[in-house]
């Protein structure tokens, strides 16, 4: 089973928490604190599992993450889980974001976040794994957004982040979570 | 004014949307909580329109703001609103934010039940979809109740994205509602052969989740399970059940056994190293749960190890990670194959990943051994001086005393080396363990009689140095082992060389600034040096040396009768008086040191820390029955104690304390002030306490310095462990020099000394001496005490709710409630729904709870019936099995029936036959990891089964089974008994065939494998797929052949080898020459009509087993393969070489596979026009059909799908995938075959091959 899932950035700004167990809105940011300070203090090249962490868990949990670039994904997994399978996991969502938002990068997690949860709905539900294979959720995830737009949207005005971003003349960040750019090792998750 | 608000209301209703809000904070860096709090306002203002469209703007809003930590529960309504929306768009909204916010104590919760349901049922497959997801996070009990049946309803949809949906989410209406479980579970165990993979992944998700927690209840899944893994391809699926394989070994050791093949080829094989690293797991808990010895289970510990090393060693930190974690599992059962790797482990100490460094301190706990502690404790040592970061040197130095003082110190050869270290490690800075290096301190000196000189010296120096340690004693716990020093010093003091100084150095005035608890161990052991000191100058008629000493405690006693501390003041001062008291008898010239020596007389022993609990409670004390009267419920608390307590004891403390009113309590603490104002030694705990510390006359003007410690110092006098290194090993040299001289019995009076000898270190060890004679008292317990802990579970744990039997089959009572509109249901009679718990539903939830728990004890009832009638069953086996005759088995059935029907209402249980079904799977299917076990074991098996059936045909057996597989089952639940009573024949004869299976190693007693066939007892040939291979008046060579489940071109041929003669053979090489179509397979390197050596040799009279593995291209032909085996007879006088030729016969039934098949998946298959079809008639048959089947069964490894009175359809398929289908008939004694396969070739050598199987007997 699956805990949480985290997302936040270098700063340990979130930008996006799943809890599937409830925790209040107090102990979450706590959590989320930690997690990042624990995180955040680790080099790129040690390894990705993380045991302790006081918040969240005792001894059958463990914390699983990346880091892509500007965003730490952090998945807080039992002993039920394997620990290579989490981080293909991983990897699965982000590579499946990165197709739904076209060169994924920290502004369409930041301005989208609705539609970060739904795709990671598509992937994890309740906690469980619910789908591995990229191609069956981004498809489902299309579908979704088709009926959505067939309905008109939310408030009829098609607000793309990056028309938000023109305006608002922000320091340009990287959009530097190109996978193929990163080439994060998998430990040879092959043929998934 | 008026044209702003306008603007506003329209503007920012309708275009402040989820970005707006983003980037609004965005640029309200500075005041953001400011900015944020309009925001919620404005979203209050939206949620009150009436459009939806605006409220679920607004409540995608508030989901972003409940991540950044607002709380929003406020608008749980208009969230439901939202949720209700008939528009996907709306809807979706809804549920996302209810799934980020709600929980089991919101209570719109309750609101959400019809409109989930109609979400459930939309014909729009999406709608469905996100009410599961939303529901899959918030779903409570109530839901769970009132849902589980709509959700059972979308196992069975159409479209398999809301099938694995409903799937994954029953997990969780299990938790909540656990009598859903057993009426849910046959359809979720359907889900596993669902035709989309994602259905069947989440339900293998499902069933493992489940499985993980109450294990037991799902082994009758293992052979599905099996299936399951030697068919998938999907990893995820496969990780997951090699996972739940790992959870379900230690329950089944014979699962284990048949697992280990398929997991080591997956090994081979796999690129994937998640799966990998999975199967290596798994077979360790497999390695784990079998008793080990036997010759391929070292091997498969080998493999592992090799692997893990691999993994170690790789540049890739997450697979080193995981390969230490699983090296230490192995570490547990195997140390010492793990031991040869201590290079590599002590190389990833080094590693600049701490959570590395911390698997392999994990591990080197285990590797440590006489020999090698002292090497690898310096080496922790030099790593603790390098350590940055407290955390990772506070593990080190848990680490080094866990490694010293594992099982009773059993690897410490020399204590003096282990004080030294300890004292060392005091001198770790900013340590919060101070406490542990005390308690071993303490221990060792209690313990450990001979090191009680050493200690006390080395904690005399300790306390002479204590400014050394105390030094910044506030911000750390490294002073507490003074504690240990003081008492040492002060316990054994007549070690001590001089007593004079330690006592000295116990009553400095900077002692006081020690913790309290410290303090008062000073100077009660203060005491007990001034009592030695006094012992000691006895006789001496110069009384110089006790006058001063009594002197010096009347100096600097003073300043602890004034310690804030109640403990300290109170020894002080009694000690002070009878300092004074003795001081004024010694002016008298008396002799007192006796009677004060008195004071602390006699010894103290070790008691084990668990003793007081170990106490066995004396027979007549019931310790829960009530001492008085219990208090009648109806009292409320408060008045409880009182009432008792008033009346009949006034005076009781507690009464008294209660009367004291606040007031009173004012004018108390009033006067503690002001006393506490006057009174000069009172230090107070305000900031400005330094000020009157330092100006109180009665305290020492001590500044506290704090030295820093950053290199390590080497204090005179206190000894560097490394010394203690050479000494050591200069002294086992000379020992290892002396004791070629000295006999072995001088060794043996020495060591019986010890109290605890373990014998699990290699023998090399052994002979390592400790320095001196060790006696390591140990600790006491009460007599009579129980030897083991039972260990308690969590109450708590959801789980254990769903720690239900799932063979039983489903009582009436137990469905999910089908629920309807409630005005509908409250119409209905009551008799209808007695059945259902919708009679609760309607009640008022209290009700419902109180029948819910009835229901449950009801079911708890009848398990334990069950049980007991189980036991019952048991038990008359047993008694039965005495007997000893082959008529034992037909005696049973009749008895077994005549009890079911005692036990009325209970349906036959389902639960034995399930059980003996998977006994069935695990000990017949022909996996050859079993080798010589398992044809065996089915021989057994079938001849036993087709005797009970052959015995049931005459037998007056009330009800005869119809269906097939009651009637497959059935032979299997008298197959334990039987085989008990084959153990039984088996033992008489044991020395007559004892050579036979001289290597099965013991399993258990329930253990199968045992279970040899006495071929000239049994009525029937037993059967065995192992044929002659050669014989020559050496040895005897018999084979058997299987194909190979993981690889399609795969066979592997087991070979018994079985010394005939006298002599010793060995070198025995085996060789094959290869044909076109057939290859033995040959490690890389070595040439294509290289032999390969049989990895043996064999003691007269021995037979061992050996296995190769061919590669086939073609399967449709059998082949036979010319061989040849030389081997070397060796007698006392001389060694001849021999050789024996062979022919290997590789039959068609080999490379068939015994594979279960489902009728309707059956049936499909035979409808499928690309079948051809063949027949075949056998005449002249003198069996009864069950036995014909058994025999199909076993010697070409079919299976029977389906069997109808004389008939019955059978299914096997060939490594390559081939299906071969039978239909078998019988009248009289011709039995005619029809079949059909894809393959007519195979066909009609697989038919030839039976036809001839058939004509030999």
């Amino acid at each position: 089973m699956i805990k949480a899932i985290l997302i936040f950035n270098n700063h340990g700004k979130p930008r996006l928490i799943r809890f599937y167990q409830y925790f209040t809105e107090e102990m979450q940011q706590q959590i989320i604190r930690e997690t990042f300070h624990l995180v955040s203090k680790r080099d790129d090249n040690v390894c990705n599992f993380l045991e302790g962490g006081s918040l969240i868990g005792g001894s059958d949990y463990k914390l699983i993450y990346r880091h892509y670039a500007t965003l730490y994904f952090v998945f807080c997994v039992d002993s039920s889980e394997s620990e290579l399978g989490s981080l293909g996991l991983i990897q699965v969502f982000v590579e499946t974001l990165d197709k739904c938002f076209e060169n994924v990068c920290e502004l369409d997690l930041i301005f989208h976040m609705d539609k970060v949860h739904y795709i990671l709905q598509e992937v994890v539900m309740g906690g469980m794994v619910l789908e591995t294979n990229m191609n069956e959720i981004v498809a489902q995830v299309e579908v979704q957004n088709r009926m959505e737009k067939s309905e008109g949207g939310l408030s009829a005005a098609p607000a793309r982040a990056v028309s938000a971003v023109k305006n608002m003349n922000l320091p340009e960040i990287p959009r530097n979570i190109n996978i193929g750019d990163i080439n994060i090792k998998v430990p040879s998750l092959s043929p998934f | 004014m008026a044209l702003k608000i306008v603007k506003g209301s329209i503007d920012r209703m309708f275009d402040k949307n989820l970005q707006d809000l983003v980037r609004g904070i965005r640029n309200h860096k500075d005041d953001e909580a400011k900015y944020i709090s309009t925001c919620i306002d404005e979203i209050k203002q939206e949620l009150k329109q009436d459009n939806i469209a605006v409220k679920a703007n607004a409540v995608c809003k508030l989901t972003y703001l409940q991540m950044l930590g607002y709380d929003v529960s406020w608008a749980a309504f208009n969230i439901v609103e939202v949720m209700s929306s008939s528009k996907f768009t709306y809807k979706r909204i809804g549920y996302l934010a209810a799934s980020q916010c709600f929980h089991e104590s919101t209570d719109v919760i309750m609101l959400t039940t019809n409109q989930i349901r109609k979400d459930l049922s939309s014909p729009n497959q999406y709608d469905t979809g996100v009410a599961l997801t939303g529901l899959s996070c918030f779903v409570t009990p109530d839901l769970a109740r009132d849902l589980a049946n709509d959700i059972m309803t979308l196992m069975s949809h159409t479209k398999p994205y809301i099938r694995k949906k409903a799937v994954l989410i029953m997990y969780k209406v299990f938790l909540k509602y656990p009598e859903s479980l057993r009426p849910a579970f046959p359809r979720l165990k359907e889900k596993l052969e669902d035709p989309d993979p994602g259905v069947q992944s989440a339900a293998v998700n499902v069933i493992c989740e489940l499985a993980r927690r109450n294990p037991k209840n799902y082994l009758s899944l293992a052979p599905l399970f099996f299936k399951l893994m030697t068919s998938s391809t999907n990893n995820w699926v496969l990780i997951k059940i090699i996972k739940l394989f790992g959870a379900l070994t230690p329950l089944e050791p014979r699962l284990g056994k048949k697992l280990i093949e398929p997991l080591t080829n997956l090994i081979h094989s796999t690129s994937a190293m998640s799966l990998l690293y999975e199967c290596v797991n798994t077979v360790i808990a497999v390695l784990i749960s079998l008793s080990s010895g036997m010759p391929n289970h070292s091997a498969s510990i080998q493999l592992c190890v090799q692997k893990l090393r691999i993994l170690i060693e790789d540049s890739d930190q997450n697979l080193k990670y995981l390969g230490l974690l699983a090296m230490s599992k192995i570490l547990k059962t195997h140390p010492k194959s793990v031991q040869s790797h201590k290079d590599l482990i002590l190389q990833c100490l080094d590693d600049k990943d701490e959570s590395i460094r911390l698997r392999a301190l994990d591990l080197l706990y285990g590797m440590v051994s006489k020999k090698n502690l002292m090497e690898i404790v310096k080496k922790l040592m030099l790593h603790v001086d390098k350590a940055e970061g407290t955390t990772y040197r506070d593990e080190l130095l848990t680490k080094i005393i866990d490694i010293c003082s594992q099982s009773n110190y059993q690897y410490i050869t020399n204590f003096e080396w282990y004080i030294s270290i300890l004292v060392e490690l005091t001198r770790l800075e900013g340590t919060r363990h101070g406490h542990l290096i005390a308690s071993q301190m303490l221990d060792v000196a209690i313990r450990v009689k001979a090191i009680r000189v050493f200690a006390v010296a080395q904690m005399a120096t300790l306390l002479d140095n204590a400014h050394l340690l105390t030094g910044n004693m506030q911000r750390n716990g490294i002073c507490e082992v003074l504690y240990a020093a003081a008492w040492i010093c002060g316990e054994f003091s007549e070690h001590l060389e001089n007593p004079m100084q330690t006592l000295e150095a116990m009553l400095r005035p900077k002692v006081a600034t020690l913790p309290g608890h410290i303090q008062a161990v000073y100077v009660q052991n203060a005491a007990k040096l001034f009592a030695t000191v006094l012992k000691s100058q006895e006789g001496n008629t110069d009384g110089t040396v006790t006058q001063d000493t009594s002197q010096l405690m009347i100096e600097r006693l003073p300043v602890f009768v004034q310690s804030a501390n109640l403990e300290v003041q109170e020894r002080a001062s009694c000690i002070l008086q009878l300092v004074k008291y003795i001081q004024k008898l010694q002016q008298k010239d008396v002799e007192v040191a006796e009677e004060v020596s008195a004071l602390f007389a006699g010894e103290l022993n070790p008691v084990a820390p668990k003793a007081q609990k170990k106490v066995p409670v004396p027979e007549g004390l019931d310790l829960d029955t009530w001492i008085n009267e219990p208090p009648s419920e109806s009292e409320s608390e408060d008045e409880q104690p009182k009432a008792i307590f008033t009346k009949e004891e006034p005076k009781h403390s507690r009464a008294r304390h209660t009367e004291v009113d606040e007031k009173e309590l004012a004018r108390r603490r009033e006067a503690r002030k002001q006393e506490q104002a006057n009174n000069p030694f009172y230090i107070k705990s305000s900031p400005s306490s330094q000020k009157v510390y330092q100006e109180t006359p009665g305290v020492d003007h001590i500044p506290v310095i704090q030295i820093d410690l950053t290199v390590p110092l080497k204090v005179p006098g206190l000894p560097m462990s490394d010394q203690y290194v050479k000494l050591e090993e200069e002294r086992r040299q000379k020992e290892r020099a002396e004791k070629k001289k000295k006999d072995k019995k001088k060794r043996k009076e020495k060591r019986s000394g010890r109290g605890k000898k373990h014998d699990s270190g290699p023998e090399s060890e052994e002979d390592i001496t400790p320095a001196h004679m060790v006696d390591i008292v140990t600790e006491e317990m009460p007599e009579n005490a129980l030897p083991s802990d039972d260990d308690e579970k969590d109450p708590n744990d959801p789980h254990k709710a769903l720690d239900i039997d799932l063979d039983k089959p489903l009582a009436d009572s137990e469905k999910i409630p089908v629920r309807s509109h409630r005005a509908a249901e409250a119409a209905k009679s009551p008799v209808e729904d007695r059945d259902a718990d919708g009679i609760a539903t309607q009640l008022p939830k209290k009700k419902h709870g109180k029948e819910k728990r009835e229901e449950k004890k009801k079911k708890d009832k009848d398990r334990e019936r069950k049980k007991s009638k189980d036991e019952k069953k048991k038990k008359k086996h047993k008694s039965e099995e005495k007997d000893g005759d082959l008529l034992g088995a037909e005696v049973d059935e009749p008895v077994v029936q005549s009890e079911e029907p005692s036990q009325a209402s209970e349906p036959p249980t389902s639960n034995s036959a399930e059980v003996s079904d998977l006994d069935f799977w695990l000990s017949n299917a022909p996996v050859p990891s079993n080798i010589q076990e398992v044809p065996k074991v089915a021989a057994a098996e079938a001849a036993s089964a087709a005797e009970v059936i052959s015995g049931g045909a005459q037998d007056s057996e009330p009800d005869e089974p119809k269906d097939a597989e009651m009637e497959a089952t059935k032979p299997s639940k008298h197959k334990k008994k039987k085989q008990k009573k084959e153990k039984e024949d088996k033992e008489k004869k044991k020395k007559k065939h004892h050579h036979y299976h001289h290597h099965s190693d013991g399993v258990g007693e329930e253990s199968v494998q045992n279970g040899t066939v006495e071929e000239e007892e049994e009525p029937l040939p037993s059967m065995s797929n192992y044929c002659l291979l050669a014989e020559n008046s050496y040895i005897k060579m018999v084979y058997d052949i299987q194909g190979n489940l993981q690889d399609g071109s795969q066979v592997v041929v087991s070979v018994i080898f079985e010394n005939k003669c006298d002599s010793f053979l060995k070198s025995m090489e085996f060789n094959v020459l290869d044909s076109l179509n057939s290859k033995l397979q040959r490690p890389e390197g070595s040439g294509p009509h290289d032999s390969l050596a049989v990895p043996f040799q064999l003691p007269p009279g021995v037979s061992n087993e050996a296995r190769y593995v061919f590669t086939v291209q073609s399967i449709v032909m059998p082949q036979k393969l010319k061989g040849t085996l030389t081997f070397i007879v060796k007698t006392e006088e001389s060694s001849t070489h021999e050789k024996l030729d062979f022919k290997l016969h590789f039959t068609c039934t080999s490379y068939l596979i015994t594979t279960p098949c489902y009728s309707d998946a059956f049936a499909k298959l035979l409808e499928s026009a690309d079948l051809k079809s063949s027949s075949v008639r056998l005449e002249g048959v003198n069996m009864p059909f069950h036995h014909l089947l058994a025999r199909i069964c076993f010697h070409h490894h079919f299976s029977v799908v389906e069997r109808i009175d004389s008939c019955a359809s059978m299914y096997s398929r060939s490594i390559q995938g081939h299906h071969v289908c039978l239909l078998v008939k019988t009248s009289g004694q011709t039995v005619s075959i029809d079949a059909k396969c894809d393959e007519p070739m195979l066909l009609g050598n697989v038919l030839d091959e039976i036809k001839q199987t058939f004509s030999q007997c």
